[in-house]
């Protein structure tokens, strides 16, 4: 079924009667050529690319919940192409190329706003720093514009441009930088997908990964045995777990990051802002609800909810930078499960094991990554090579020392 | 979240800082492979329930301190000074407690 302004028309004049579920729910079969472990944005999207750019078609998705419930649809939905490091820039920016489609390519709203993203600076180094982050954006075909302290406020006038603690010395603009609705992007991969023969299974939990002589031979899920010539793991903040079912130990320690939104408002912040010093940035939902967030807990956490702390760290360095949004209720707050490697860059790459292939270490970023993510695993699964895109996101880059620290923090889980 | 200092008692998790997992307190040894280097500083169990995990009572005693917590529930069990830990450490190891805990400025952005 197409969606067109037509036909909510038409729907809309014959009381709506004919829409109809937008993907199938089939029974799991026992073979695949492929299956992917783990029904999230990025599991997805490489089953639709699979699909789509390979002729592959004899693929499962399992997925322990409902498509859509793990941090795809718990995040704050910010999307950029603001990286600075060669492997991480030619991604990232092939990713937001591939965002600037996704709706005429879905056949589906996922509500891409390209708002434009502001990154504060607050000192002569940090502008020095976010200068040449800019360049390296504008030479790898992106945009940025360094904006002085006048022009910040141009923007961005209800700033508090008063207070001492971090005076605004300025920001780097990212006009194509925006926002998203997170669940519509799992939606529209997954009825893409099903659209081209993926099977979509959900309340299957893989238990078990099933290895001959070095070689996979498939799953134990809660719904059965599904054998499977090649399988990718792409499970996200369950990385370790599912990897430890085939004897592996993963560069990756799961943490937990939260997030807040607040009652709905009329339009009053038109970007998404970015207070890297206060550890705290906000955009605007389009149902009005200023959605906002910080920093890890800084703890190993499965627990999908945060503590206290952090939550006031957050509100905090808010009222800092914008006091007007002191007023406003919260309505609620959670948690996801992030999968952090000591470089806070991700991993796409096959496993020692034979036709098992991994896509984790997402960290807090993964869901502008969706698209080109979804890209370069089915290229290198339907290929057995690694697209030049992701050639860097290597598993044995740790041991290797060939390291993809963006932030310059140092080998630690937590510092990303 | 409260996490109990061996030698301050019950105090609010905002006293600590975290550093990592137990694996930390044991560097390995100047000889070792580079594999127990990889190991040591970058895999993980990253277990989903029990873990071992070092903090640091940076806002107290300055004590380091392994505890012992839930990673699903958050609740927290028994704890110890690393010093007194003992064992399961490579000869020639460094001491955890000779670093100084992160506190860099860090980017808050997703
Ligand atoms: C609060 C918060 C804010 C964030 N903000 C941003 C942001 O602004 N911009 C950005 O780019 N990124 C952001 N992120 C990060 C982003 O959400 C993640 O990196 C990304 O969604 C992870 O990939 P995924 O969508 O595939 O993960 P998920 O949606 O978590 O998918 C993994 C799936 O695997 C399933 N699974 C796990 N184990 C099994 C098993 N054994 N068998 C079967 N299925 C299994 C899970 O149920 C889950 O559905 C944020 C994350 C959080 C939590
Ligand atoms: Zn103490």
């Amino acid at each position: 079924m197409r969606y067109s302004g037509f036909r909510v028309l038409t729907e809309g004049l014959s009381g709506n009667k004919g829409w109809r579920p937008v993907w199938r729910d089939p029974a799991p079969k026992p073979d695949y050529d492929i299956v992917i472990i783990g029904g999230g944005g990025h599991g997805l999207s490489t089953a639709y690319y699979l699909a789509k750019n390979h002729g592959l078609t004899n693929i499962a998705v399992l997925e322990k919940g409902y498509l859509g419930g793990g941090n795809v649809g718990r995040n704050t939905t910010i999307v950029r192409a603001n990286y600075f490091l060669p492997g991480n820039q030619e991604f990232y920016s092939h990713s937001l190329k591939l965002w600037e489609g996704l709706e005429s390519e879905l056949n589906y709203n996922v509500m891409h706003s390209q708002r434009g993203l502001i990154n504060l600076f607050h000192s002569d180094g940090q502008r020095d720093a976010f200068a040449r982050r800019g360049n390296a954006m504008v030479g790898q075909g992106d945009d940025a514009e360094l904006l002085d302290r006048e022009g910040v406020r141009r923007h961005l006038p209800y700033l508090d441009f008063e207070q001492t603690r971090f005076p605004i010395y300025g920001g780097l603009l990212h006009r194509r930088g925006g926002s998203a609705r997170h669940d519509a992007v799992a939606w529209g991969y997954a009825r893409g997908a099903d659209g081209r023969g993926v099977d979509l299974i959900q309340n299957c939990e893989v238990t078990g990964i099933d290895i001959t002589g070095g070689r996979v031979t498939g799953v134990q899920t809660t719904r059965g045995a599904i054998r499977a010539k090649k399988v990718g793991i792409i499970v996200a903040g369950r990385s370790g777990q599912v990897a430890a079912m085939a004897g592996m130990r993963l560069p990756v320690e799961s943490h937990i990051l939260q997030a807040f939104v607040t009652e709905g408002l009329k339009p009053v912040i038109d970007h998404v802002v970015s207070f890297g010093m206060g550890h705290f940035y906000i955009s605007q939902s389009d149902k009005g609800g200023l959605v906002f967030g910080g920093d890890l807990d800084f703890y190993a956490s499965y627990a999908a909810r945060g503590n206290l702390p952090m939550v006031e760290h957050v509100m905090e360095a808010g009222m800092t930078l914008m006091p007007m949004i002191g007023k406003a209720k919260v309505l609620r707050s959670w948690g996801g499960i992030m999968d952090m490697t000591p470089d806070g860059s991700p991993v796409i790459d096959k496993t020692p094991v034979e036709g098992l292939y991994i896509d984790c270490g997402w960290n807090y970023g993964g869901f502008k990554a969706v698209p080109a993510s979804g890209w370069c695993m089915a290229h290198l699964m339907a290929t057995g090579e690694s697209h030049a895109y992701a050639g860097r996101f290597r598993l044995d880059r740790f041991a290797t020392g060939h390291l993809l620290d963006e932030e310059g923090t140092g080998s630690q889980h937590n510092l990303h | 979240m409260r996490l109990t200092c061996p030698l301050c008692g019950s105090r609010d998790r905002r006293e600590f800082t975290y550093y990592g997992d137990a694996v930390y307190a044991s560097r390995p040894g100047p000889d070792a492979p580079p594999e127990a280097w990889d190991a040591y500083l970058h895999l993980r169990d990253n277990p989903a329930g029990e873990t071992r995990d070092l903090w640091y009572h940076e806002m107290g005693c300055s004590a380091w301190i392994e505890v012992t917590r839930d990673t699903v529930t958050h609740a927290v069990g028994a704890t110890r000074l690393i010093a007194e830990r003992g064992g399961g450490r490579a000869s020639g190891a460094g001491s955890p407690a000779k670093k100084k805990a992160p506190s860099k400025p860090r980017g808050g952005r997703a």
